[in-house]
């Protein structure tokens, strides 16, 4: 196979698994945006919010340790257990509900009505406030995440050699693929395909999306705005839970991880905020336009690291065509 | 009614007692943020060394150290809010731990007549004392490091690295593009090809960077990374194999944090430092009895022995004998600002003073004058042993290729002079 070729074909793959990585943040904030129009800027945080105590879980730390022992003296860091990773999980899905039902509680349900701005605003500073915790709760310090089914059956990290090895094989080039990417596809797809089927099949599912259509013609057919919200809040962290591990497994959980927001915005704006395969498939065009841009343009001609401003730039030349995004609903006003 | 007021005021300044004079050491931190990983140890070890010092010594000179902590988050409006905040207090020796934060105050603290000391970072061409007069960047800089990890690849090639392949993988920031000109100059010298990879801020996707690096196969790969730039890269170079022996990290990239989340495979990777690694040294058993068993430990105190925390031991020490100096040089214990410049100018380093406060082998013997704010420039690899979970010196100190660095150093520090009207010292 020519030389040339195979470098982009493994290029273009690699895109496309970045693009699902990114697709993975995008989706917290379409589930937010489509059922409550607020644009939620705590997504990133909250996927670090969720990894950290996923990790704080499964090692047994004392949350709030460093503030406990501050004020009685004391000497506690760890419970001096661990917890097996699918338990682990399922706490820290726990943890995200009760955050939904906080954020519901305290912060969204006064807000009713007001301006996006207020609400997005308000978003704001719940990022914040969720940083602070999570210090707070877990500390700083920078958290190596295993996830893994049972000993040695963890989340795979490395180089796919099976598809190096057939490829090298049939082709004369062995292409690289990572392992972790791998999987990040699969449970990205078992997410899409889990989340379209439970807002098209479930009562709590088509109630949601009519809270997303109009939610004061659901309030007056019976629907609970206030549950509905804290459902989407809760889906949304578990979401935010699912970004926090793939990414976290690629560089350890630490702060930097709520910047990963930032992969997800030029997502949103391709895809549209409001359509879940929206998000996978703006995901998929932006890893692969950037990574192919790199490899073509990028690298060769303009010193490197485009993929940032070229992941935007990309976005706006489709917001100028198509301002709701591919996938997003057209809004039309009518006078 | 005057001499009333009088007397009451002559009475209440001697209830109030004789006012306890301090030596304060501004600790600009970032405990929080992006950058969290690698400021706890720094401040934690800063803070550590002051309170061993009070503890066991009683202060410095008699007159106890305060350490004055301010975060900044790594953000550099925080940090000059920061040194604004805390330069009233008498802070004698600003330490930023930030490239950004240094580039801000440099004109600051000249005009404010103190003491910034850049160990290992911020603008190279300030150990120029000649131009720079409060800005202090011994015992190495950035361009001391590049040349060090070349010198490091002719040793290990018999002198001879013409037409091998280096890649720079670097953090595209003032900070990543400071040793590209470096490396230039040492390819055009010594016959190596070099390949420049960006990495845009934070550097939590690199995967272009190692596909490109798999493709070109380069004989070694160098890395001006922070944060998590370092453990994405060092992830990346296992997940392509690269060899991690070829793959060597300036001294911001070399820290247990950057390597332990990526596990076995990290083993073999390797680092520049400036300070001695690991916990042989004796002052590690001062700090066990007067500071961790005493409960006076800094932030969480899980930080012992990190190669960051003994960085900032370290840097404590050069403080501390730079406060000796001026003491020495004035004759009074409770310094000024303009006296701890001084005290930095005309520090000597010996083996001596390093075996009594028990950091021998923490760095070299050096002598800082009015000239040269940059002292001997030296620098050794380590690297790291995943299964013993140890960073191990691999390497002597050895000087940086001073002949090109010098007069790198001589024509930016120049230009800067003759930017901004600088009258030259040292006259």
């Amino acid at each position: 196979m020519n030389e040339q070729l195979a470098y982009t074909i493994e290029v273009f793959a690699n895109g496309l698994m970045a693009g699902v990585l990114y697709a993975l943040v995008a989706l917290g904030f379409v589930l937010i945006y489509k059922a409550s129009g607020i644009f939620n800027f705590a997504q990133g945080v909250m996927a670090l919010f969720a990894a950290m105590t996923l990790v704080g879980i499964q090692n047994g730390q004392v949350p709030f340790a460093h503030l406990i022992n501050s004020i009685f003296g004391t000497d506690i860091h760890y419970f001096g257990w661990t917890v097996h990773s699918a338990f682990a999980i399922i706490l820290t899905v726990g943890v995200m509900v009760l955050l939904a039902v906080f954020v519901q509680r305290f912060v969204f349900r006064h807000l009713v009505g007001q301006e996006p701005i207020i609400l997005f605003m308000a978003t704001i500073g719940l990022a914040y406030f969720l940083e602070g915790m999570a210090d707070l709760m877990w500390g700083s310090d920078i958290k190596t995440l295993n996830v893994c089914a049972t000993e040695g059956a963890c989340l795979p990290q490395g180089m796919n050699v099976w598809l190096e090895g057939t490829t090298y094989e049939a082709l004369g080039y062995g292409f690289f693929i990572d392992n972790l990417d791998i999987v990040a596809s699969i449970v990205a797809a078992f997410l899409v395909i889990g989340l379209v089927m439970f807002a098209q099949y479930t009562k709590q599912g088509r109630a949601m999306r009519a809270v997303a259509d109009d939610h004061q013609a659901a309030l007056s057919v019976g629907v609970s705005l206030n549950f509905i919200w804290i459902l989407v809040w809760s889906l949304a962290g578990f979401v935010a839970l699912v970004a926090g591990i793939m990414w976290g497994a690629k560089s350890g959980v630490q702060f930097s991880l709520s910047l990963i927001a930032l992969k997800a915005l030029p997502v949103l704006m391709l895809g549209g905020f409001t359509s879940i395969p929206g998000a996978i498939v703006g995901g998929l065009i932006i890893g692969v336009g950037e990574k192919m841009f790199e490899f073509l343009i990028g690298a060769p001609f303009l010193g490197g690291a485009t993929e940032n401003w070229f992941a935007y730039m990309l976005a706006l030349v489709f917001l100028v065509f198509r301002p709701q995004g591919l996938f997003g609903e057209k809004i039309i006003e009518r006078v | 009614m005057k001499l009333k007021l009088a007397t009451m005021a002559v009475a209440g300044l001697m209830a109030a007692g004789p006012v306890l004079a301090d030596l304060v050491m501004p600790s600009l931190s970032f405990r929080t943020g992006p950058y969290a990983v690698g400021g706890i140890p720094l401040a934690d070890g800063y803070a550590d060394y002051f309170t061993l010092v009070n503890e066991r010594d009683g202060g410095i000179g008699g007159v106890p150290v305060r350490v004055l902590e301010c975060e900044t988050a790594y953000n550099t409006e925080k940090g000059v809010e920061c040194y604004e905040a805390t330069k009233g207090e008498g802070s004698l020796l600003y330490q930023p731990f930030s490239t950004g934060i240094t580039y801000q105050l440099i004109p600051k603290v000249t005009a404010d007549g103190i003491a910034l000391h850049t160990m290992g970072y911020g603008r190279t061409s300030a150990a120029n004392g000649k131009v720079f007069s409060n800005v202090f960047n011994f015992p190495a800089n950035y361009w001391d490091a590049a040349s060090v990890a070349i010198n490091y690849l002719l040793d290990e090639n018999g002198g001879d690295i013409k037409g091998r392949k280096i890649a720079l993988v670097y953090h595209n920031s003032a900070y990543g593009k400071e040793p590209i000109r470096t490396l230039e100059t040492l390819a055009e010298k010594h016959g190596f090809e070099l390949s420049l990879l960006p990495v845009d801020h934070p550097g939590q996707e690199q995967k272009s960077q190692w596909l490109q690096i798999r493709r070109e196969k380069p004989d070694t790969v160098l890395m001006w990374g922070w944060g998590v730039m370092n453990q994405v890269a060092i992830q990346e170079a296992a997940n392509i194999r690269y060899p991690m022996e070829n793959f060597i990290g300036v001294w911001w990239s070399g820290a247990e944090a950057d390597v332990i989340p990526v596990g076995a495979a990290a083993n073999g990777y390797k680092a520049l430092t400036m300070n001695g690694v690991g916990k042989n040294f004796p002052i590690y058993d001062d700090l066990q009895k007067y500071v961790y068993d005493a409960g006076k430990s800094a932030g969480a105190g899980d930080q012992s022995g990190t190669v960051l925390y003994s960085r900032t031991i370290y840097a404590g020490f050069l403080a501390h004998m730079a406060i000796l100096k001026a003491q020495e040089m004035h004759g009074v214990a409770d310094i000024t600002q303009a006296m701890m410049v001084d005290g930095m100018e005309n520090l000597v380093i010996t083996n001596e003073m390093m075996e009594k406060y028990g950091v021998t082998g923490m760095g070299p013997e050096f002598a800082v004058s009015c000239e040269n704010h940059g002292g001997p420039g030296l620098g050794a690899v380590t690297q790291w042993d995943a299964a013993a979970g140890v960073w191990n010196q691999i390497s002597e100190f050895k000087a940086s290729d001073k002949e090109v660095i010098d007069a790198l150093i001589e024509e930016d520090s120049m230009a800067f002079a003759a930017e901004n009207n600088i009258d030259l010292r040292c006259n």
